[in-house]
């Protein structure tokens, strides 16, 4: 068995970009099927233009519309794309100095071998069969044969000017527990609550530290705790949030479990919202074992014992 | 060879907005700097160092934003850094760029901290489900609400204590043009009959959600004689603790109290309530004011609540805290930190318009960030320090 449990974990989120003034120009372009670029206080016209002069720092404000044909000034080629990369078969990153600008510009060249791919050769964009004003309105840049010439697009489907782009963003991790966090959790699995004593200060901490947070010290002795603790101190949650896995209103309380000397957070059940107490004296309420995992989630929720509140002096320091 | 003086002889914020949709990232932080060098009366030529602060990467998805943004902010050829030290982090980001003068290394540096809420959402972002863990993290509001509840509970505050904070500093941000949130006729009891969110925080004393940044240009000595206002460096104070530890003090955080209490050494103050004449405080949670004022030190443990009741927080009282109407009225949460040190800047030169406290000569800015674990504040003052 794994010293550590592991788990996938995916963060992922829509991010909203305000594009500003200047790339919101740009991507106007692009759903126009236009490239545009910005020109500087040196006279160079850069695509995509600059948010602002390298040399004035002030906002870049002329705009020049520049030929979809161009020159590769420079490539890499990339045999195994990645998932979200412009095409899912090999192809050519290149920076392509477009006609009418001083600089180059990155995207996808669409060529079957690296063979095909030389510096100084001629390409132009092909457009997106949709485009939104977004840089993936150049679905990549194409080999330019001989007497051929720029591809104009089709016409687009908007005319307000573009503010804004949604930037799709999504991480899987690999969760990795540490060994002690991995004790607590393979106990949750046999319906035990283990914490740690540091051996230097002798307090007990649930879930256990690699190290004892005070003094560093590594923390060995195992402790398995009571399933019966205080709550010291908690709050009401009463308001919704994107990803939130349990419906409010609940109560999410510090619990100080008997032998221990951090509290966990947890969820509190069987009573109503508004009689649960700073004081109050609850146990560990478990799922049916055929639901349980290595997880704090085993514990459904805490619920009150029914004994007398605990003396607010006997947990005052936990505050 | 000790300390070289350094002042804030520049200023530059947004309008904070819930969104700022009109603006990039970059065209975000240059609204604030340019505001700032204009106030200087210094180009981006002039500056010789840039330090940029912003809070969690997650709430723009963007990683080390300051790659991208290093020609925007005019940092191309020059040394640039970025801070990050959570929801304080726009104040430490201004004490890394002081500390920058303080030793000589450069003259001019500017500094810059924002964050623009609007491209994501900062309640998701601070409460990612973890495997194995208990799901009933609600973002900061469901971190600190137990926390206020210990306070109310140990000190024995009334429950109004909160609404009190709120009001004064909704109303003050009535006379701050940048300010997020414009509530006119905001009182106690409308706090109070606000939505419950986080039990015993209510919705009017929770911070709003903000897109804005605030910028500083911190001199050397011979620099600042250009300026006819320059608000002096008296101290600046970071001090950090585990976010979880048994016994942990979360009210009244150790850490809190051991720069207070440093910080005042170095400014050569011997009692703060007597000698700060504006504090601008780090409050994204009402309760969080007398809670801050005894960590302080401008009450003892137990009795801030008092200073709040009695009216002495307000821009009339002994101590005014939060003129500028505070994160509660404005939370770009990278910026929020450097927002409260270039308030307190602002007191001290006589330029902070209408929420001006008369005569203020030495003046306090605060931020703390992450579980109440990281604290930086300084003391600015219209005076050259002596020490």
């Amino acid at each position: 068995m794994s010293r550590t449990l592991q788990a996938p974990v995916t963060v992922a989120f829509d991010y909203t970009r305000s594009t500003g003034p200047v790339v919101g120009r740009f991507l106007s372009g692009l759903r126009d099927g236009v490239v545009v670029g910005g020109r500087t206080s040196a006279g160079q016209v850069v695509v995509p233009p600059l948010e602002f002069d390298p040399v004035t720092h002030e906002a870049t404000t002329e705009f020049v519309e520049v030929s979809s044909v161009g020159t590769v000034t420079s490539w890499t080629w990339v045999p195994e794309p990645v998932k979200d990369q412009p095409f899912d078969r090999p192809f050519a990153f290149a920076l392509v100095t477009l006609d009418g600008a001083d600089v180059p510009f990155l995207h996808a060249l669409d060529v079957a071998s690296p063979a095909d791919v030389t510096t100084g050769m001629r390409v132009r964009v092909r457009w997106a069969a949709e485009r939104v004003g977004h840089i993936n309105d150049i679905a990549g840049f194409e080999p330019l044969a001989p007497g051929e010439a720029e591809v104009a697009a089709p016409a687009a489907a908007s005319d307000e000017p573009v503010t804004g782009v949604v930037t799709k963003v999504s991480l899987d991790y690999n969760y990795a527990a540490s060994p002690e966090e991995s004790l607590f959790y393979r106990g949750l699995n046999e319906g035990r609550i283990m914490g740690q004593r540091c051996p230097t200060c002798q307090k007990v901490y649930v879930p256990p530290r690699s190290a004892c947070p005070a003094d560093g010290t590594p923390t060995e002795e195992e402790v398995e705790l009571s399933q019966t603790g205080t709550i010291t101190t908690f709050c009401i949650v009463n308001v919704p949030f994107l990803g939130q896995k349990i419906t409010p209103p609940y109560v999410s309380a510090y619990v100080l479990l008997d032998g221990a000397d951090i509290a966990v957070l947890h969820l509190i059940l069987g009573v109503p919202a508004d009689e649960v107490r700073m004081g109050m004296r609850v146990k560990a309420v478990w799922k049916p074992k055929d639901e349980w995992a290595y997880s704090l989630e085993n514990i459904d929720h805490f619920a009150p014992t029914g004994d007398p509140d605990a003396e607010f002096d006997t947990y005052k320091q936990h505050l | 060879m000790g300390k070289q003086p350094a002042a804030i002889i520049g200023i530059g914020q947004t309008h904070h907005r819930a969104k700022r949709e009109d603006v990039s990232m970059a065209g975000l932080c240059r609204e604030a700097i340019d505001r700032a060098l204009l106030d200087a009366n210094l180009t981006l030529d002039d500056i010789d160092a840039i330090v940029v602060g912003k809070a969690p990467d997650l709430f723009e998805g963007v990683m080390m934003p300051e790659l991208f943004l290093a020609e925007a902010l005019g940092a191309a050829g020059k040394p640039l850094l970025r801070v990050h030290t959570a929801g304080s982090v726009g104040g430490s980001t201004a004490i890394v760029a002081s500390s920058l003068v303080q030793a000589g290394v450069h003259k001019r540096v500017l500094t810059v901290a924002y964050e623009k809420q609007s491209e994501s959402n900062a309640m998701w972002a601070l409460s990612v489900p973890l495997p194995f863990n208990m799901p009933v993290h609600a973002g900061a509001g469901g971190y600190f609400a137990p926390h206020v509840r210990s306070y109310i509970r140990r000190s024995g505050a009334p429950n109004h204590i909160g609404a009190i904070v709120a009001a004064k500093d909704r109303n003050n941000a009535l006379k701050n043009p940048y300010a997020h949130l414009h509530n006119e006729g905001t009182t106690v009891e409308s706090v109070m009959a606000s939505q419950m969110l986080w039990d015993p925080i209510r919705y009017d004393e929770t911070c709003p959600s903000s897109d804005g940044a605030c910028a500083l240009v911190i001199v050397d000595e011979d620099t600042a004689k250009m300026s006819p206002n320059p608000a002096w460096i008296h101290g600046t104070v970071m001090r950090s603790e585990a976010t979880t530890a048994a016994e942990r003090d979360q009210v009244n955080p150790q850490a809190g109290r051991d720069a207070a209490a440093a910080l005042w050494k170095q400014a050569g103050i011997t009692s703060p309530i007597d000698e700060i004449d504006a504090a601008e405080i780090y409050v994204p949670f009402s309760w969080f004011e007398p809670m801050w004022l005894e960590n302080l030190g401008f009450a003892a443990e137990g009795d801030g609540w008092k200073l709040t009741e009695a009216g002495e927080t307000a821009m009339t009282g002994k101590i005014p805290v939060n003129c500028s109407g505070g994160v509660l009225s404005s939370n770009p949460i990278g910026a929020s930190g450097m927002l409260r040190f270039g308030e307190a800047a602002l007191q001290v030169r006589g330029a902070a318009g209408e929420h001006q406290v008369e005569g203020a000569r030495k003046a306090l800015g605060h931020a703390y960030g992450g579980g109440s674990q990281f604290f930086a504040m300084w003391v600015v003052g219209s005076e050259k320090p002596t020490n």
